[in-house]
């Protein structure tokens, strides 16, 4: 028995719905930037998978992965650099606190 | 076997990927999450993109996951618990997830089931990645690079400390 594409792709849907529902309900920041780490990851096995099962013979697949990982460290760097700042100017990283635009 | 293993990996994964989003601790996620991270890299490796896993599990697990600890522990988050979102917040996000995910499920069930193309096991190591890394990626390579720099040097910018503003 091989693995096929569907339990992949219905693997991959439940981690990518697991980081929405984290990012629509944790209100702290850097939970929330985790939620979107799980959702990219799940955005990668698909690439991977379907890189395996329908574009064997290139690698196309995997380069996007390799670079939506560099993307993505490069956005965590800014992100967290982004939630100090926030951190030092409200005292707090909870995303309701941040509030100064709202008034 | 393969099935098997894949059955425990997924399950693994998706149960750690809950329990980041649910544990009320961030350091308890963090650690959930890096067990998330190599359940996937376990994953990359049953795919054939073996040098894939290995790059995943340095830069996830070994230096984003380690720069999340350090701020958690830096901004000292355990003290104070943290306030969580009205109940009515979490049941919507709990349906609107739950039907995507099953409108998702119910399309992909619904597709004719694809034949694996012929199996090569050896696609995803260092030395075909490389060859086309610097011949077809060349140019995307070298704007990551660039992309990673502004990055950094926006980060530090962000994360300096503000001077302090003059009295009058």
């Amino acid at each position: 028995m091989n693995i096929t594409l569907h339990e992949i792709l219905i693997f991959s849907a439940a981690l990518f719905f697991i980081g929405v529902y984290g990012f629509l309900t944790r209100r702290n920041m850097i939970t929330m930037l985790m939620a979107v780490e799980l959702m990219l990851n799940s955005v990668n096995i698909n690439f991977i998978a379907f890189n395996k099962y329908l574009w064997n013979h290139q690698l196309d697949g995997v380069f996007f992965t390799l670079f939506i990982i560099a993307i993505a460290a490069a956005e965590a760097a800014v992100a967290i650099a982004i939630i100090i700042h926030v951190y030092r100017h409200f005292k707090s990283i909870d995303a309701e606190d941040a509030v100064e635009l709202k008034n | 076997m393969t099935l098997t293993v894949f059955y425990l990996l997924s399950a693994l994964s998706v149960f750690s990927g809950l329990m980041v989003v649910l544990s009320r601790k961030a350091v308890h996620s963090v650690l959930y999450l890096v067990f998330c991270f190599f359940t996937i890299a376990g994953h990359y490796l049953m795919l054939n993109a073996q040098f894939l896993a290995a790059v995943h599990v340095i830069v996830y697990a070994g230096a984003i996951m380690v720069l999340f600890l350090f701020v958690i522990m830096m901004l000292n988050l355990n003290l104070a618990a943290e306030a969580q979102k009205t109940p009515w917040i979490k049941i919507s996000a709990v349906i609107l997830s739950g039907l995507m995910l099953l409108v998702l499920v119910a399309s992909v069930k619904g597709a004719e089931e694809l034949s694996a193309a012929q199996p090569q096991n050896d696609i995803g190591l260092v030395k075909n990645i490389g060859n086309i890394l610097f011949d077809k990626y060349l140019l995307p390579f070298e704007l990551i690079s660039l992309l990673l720099l502004s990055a950094m040097v926006g980060a530090v910018l962000m994360g300096r400390k503000e001077p302090q503003p003059q009295n009058e």
